[in-house]
């Protein structure tokens, strides 16, 4: 057991992959002996070499493309794209090829690969730097999309993920990578991808969200009087539809909560499915607190446009009172 | 013979002013008027000492990110002297001096860099593209300017400034190709900088030199040394002309080198060998430049001092600009989304500081305040 923040849970996860298995390689931009410009991959060049440490040409496109072709011909590539930002030039392989491989050919080729991609704003950093596209690649079926919210879950996820045998998209809250340490086991063990955990139990409303804003969602329940259940997603698609049934079939009462943009983010996934499923059960509406629909300010505004715990904390106001 | 040669090349490396201030009079003659070496030279200082202030104000928490651009100031600034003040310039980050050059005002960089969309608002007729952050893509938008300027029967061409690594993105080759198959008066400056963050240039181009990547496409090329800004100048005003007599496009490698981290979050100890920065900064675009105008006599410690002086209260007067600009309204994020702004998007801003985003018109605040979060 040791103490780590989630950047040093993932350095862990992918240290004990790789020595498990050596068809895990790592591909990317500044990945080699720089260790990513967040130090993900810190040390990992030096101890497994260049061969499977590997600093790509600048492309995108490419590496995602290639990696494509190594995780079909055998091998277990995790590719990092080093900001969402740039996921732009390698949706076209993602999309149009990662996501498809397996129904198009029935099976015959498969693609399992993890990318990783540091997510979300928060920590004043240059224009494309801060978005939060997880809806985008959650509604490309084909994909499967996780984001872990703690150093714990960074690690089972992300072992979980390069196990599984098809594309997951990792997505790595930036603004929490290294905003709080957590006891992390050292011996392997996995999350499995599609169960939402319970952070907190509560009985009057069921807060639902992913990613940094979890940390934010806690101060507003520390600073409500109210009884809270507050789910961490961890796996975007597929959703773990479920467990949000049963909380909010508990409570009456739920705010889902996300920085990217309100309309077609996640949440409005979620709030439907809630209706779907829990409509007799409602005492209010459901709320979203969200991203406005504007592109993503640069970071003098982004704490106005990211869903702030002021802003979470009057959602849970009205809806209870509701 | 059934094999034959069909096609052989050379390219060339042009150079005036080498390392060591030895001038080539043939090449260089009438490259740089004497006065305007001098303002180019002051230009210099100017830009390499807002690149020290900006560091410290990134250290100070004064200013987010910052890209230095020291070592590679003749670059653009070579290129802008050399185009017509109509030419469209299309930065990536590191073009402060040509910028400027072309009277882009030094707190609109530094706004930038400090979060604030206003940075951005550049006065149209600069013909300054604001700043591209995703690497590789501005290219395409260069060669779509100067396409519509031969398209309206104008002279304008368009010059887009990029770096080593951006030559690996795809959006690059097909701007090349576009160019170059359609006659489209755009100049693709790449300044090889030798590294795109702690990746080293043979990973992105493994030929012997960037240049050939436009001969690929069919376009003219060359490679120049980019720390000499009459060389730079040269290249620059062949490749101009060539643009706007033939509408043909030419890639110049500008062969230069990043003397500093890649931007104020990098830390380039931990990839490159300080021996080879050393030898680089013997090679200092500045450095010669200064020891060319002393050996003409243009240039004496008086009125070096007398331009640092000068350059410092630029700078000085530029930051205060930047930093004693008003806090954006949190609104001001909504207000330039569309020419008009969708009824939802309305009720979204209208309603910003409440949670349920018009749900609830009891609730309109109004949301003209402040931002609460300026960092600086
Ligand atoms: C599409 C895209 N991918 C990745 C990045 C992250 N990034 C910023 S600068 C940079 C290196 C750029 O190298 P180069 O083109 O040589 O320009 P230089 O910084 O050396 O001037 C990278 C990878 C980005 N900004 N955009
Ligand atoms: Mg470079």
């Amino acid at each position: 057991m040791a103490n780590l923040t989630l950047v040093q849970a993932i350095n862990l996860a992918l240290i004990q992959e790789m020595e498990a298995d050596d068809r895990v390689m790592l591909l990317g931009e500044d990945v080699g002996p720089n260790g990513g410009v967040f130090r993900v991959t810190d040390g990992l060049h030096a101890r497994f070499g260049g061969d499977r440490v590997v600093d790509t040409p600048l492309a995108e496109s490419g590496i995602i493309g290639t990696a494509i072709g190594l995780a079909m011909n055998g091998l277990r590539p995790i590719p990092e794209i080093q900001f969402e930002g740039f996921l732009g030039p390698a949706y076209d392989q993602l999309t149009t090829h990662a996501a498809r491989m397996r129904t198009r050919t029935r099976g015959a080729f498969t693609v399992p690969m993890v990318v990783r991609v540091p997510i979300g704003g928060g920590i004043h950093a240059p224009e494309l730097h801060s978005d939060s596209p997880e809806a985008i690649y959650a509604h490309h079926p084909g994909l499967k999309v996780v984001m872990p919210a703690s150093p714990y879950d960074a690690k089972g996820l992300l072992i979980s993920a390069i196990r599984d045998p098809d594309p997951v998209m990792y997505f790595e809250p930036k603004r929490i990578y290294r905003a709080f340490r957590e006891e992390v086991p050292e011996d392997e063990y996995t999350i499995p991808i599609g169960e939402a955990r319970v952070v907190s139990e509560g009985d009057e409303l069921t807060i639902v969200t992913w990613g940094a804003p979890v940390v934010q969602c806690m101060k507003a329940i520390e600073n409500s009087e109210k009884s809270i259940e507050l789910i961490d997603l961890r796996t975007i698609y597929p959703v773990d539809i479920d467990t949000i049934e049963e909380s909010v079939k508990k409570t009456g009462r739920c705010v889902i909560v996300h920085e990217a943009p309100k309309t077609c983010g996640f949440g409005a996934e979620i709030a439907t499915s809630i209706m779907e499923r829990c409509f007799l059960h409602l005492e209010a509406p459901v709320q979203r607190v969200t991203g406005f629909d504007t592109v993503m300010p640069y970071y003098k505004l982004e704490l106005e446009y990211l869903p702030e715990t002021e802003r979470i904390s009057r959602a849970i106001e009205e809806v209870v009172a509701y | 013979m059934p094999v034959k040669t069909v096609f052989e090349t050379k390219i060339s490396h042009v150079s005036i002013l080498d390392e060591n201030g030895k001038f080539d009079a043939k090449l260089g003659k009438g490259v740089i008027p004497d006065k305007d070496a001098v303002a180019l030279y002051e230009h210099m200082l100017t830009c390499r000492h807002l690149d020290e202030v900006a560091f410290k104000l990134q250290r100070s928490g004064r200013m987010g990110t910052y890209p230095e651009n020291r070592g590679q100031e003749a670059t653009s600034l070579g290129a802008a002297y050399a185009l017509d003040k109509k030419d469209w310039l299309v930065p990536c980050y590191r073009e402060n001096a040509g910028l400027f050059w072309r009277g882009l005002p030094i707190e609109m960089i530094l706004l930038h860099w400090m979060g604030d969309e206003r940075g951005n608002q550049i006065d149209n007729e600069l013909c300054v593209m604001p700043l591209a952050i995703p690497i590789g893509t501005q290219m395409l938008h260069a060669t779509g300017l100067a396409w519509a300027a031969k398209y309206r029967k104008e002279k304008q061409i368009a010059c887009t400034f990029f770096g080593d690594g951006a030559t690996s993105e795809g959006d690059f080759h097909e701007a090349a190709n576009f160019a170059a198959n359609l006659d489209i008066p755009v100049i693709f400056f790449c300044q090889n900088n030798g590294w795109a963050i702690s990746v080293p240039s043979k990973i992105q181009c493994s030929a012997p030199t960037v240049a050939q990547r436009g001969l690929a496409y069919g376009m003219d090329c060359v490679q120049v040394d980019g720390n000499d800004i009459f060389a730079v100048v040269k290249v620059t005003r062949d490749a101009a002309k060539l643009a706007r007599e033939k509408k043909r496009p030419t890639f110049i490698e500008a062969v230069t080198y990043r003397l500093g981290d890649h931007t104020t979050a990098d830390d380039a100890r931990r990839y490159r060998d300080e021996k080879e920065v050393e030898s680089w900064k013997k090679k200092d675009p500045m450095l010669r430049l200064e020891k060319y105008l002393r050996e003409k006599k243009l240039w004496d410690d008086k009125k070096h001092e007398a331009a640092m002086a000068k350059a410092k209260e630029t700078v000085i007067a530029a930051v205060k600009r930047a930093e004693e600009i008003a806090d954006p309204k949190n609104a001001d994020f909504f207000n330039s989304m569309y020419a008009e702004l969708p009824a939802d998007l309305k009720r979204q801003r209208d309603t910003m500081c409440t949670h349920s985003l018009g749900l609830d018109p009891s609730q309109l605040e109004g949301t003209e305040r402040q931002a609460v979060n300026s960092q600086h």
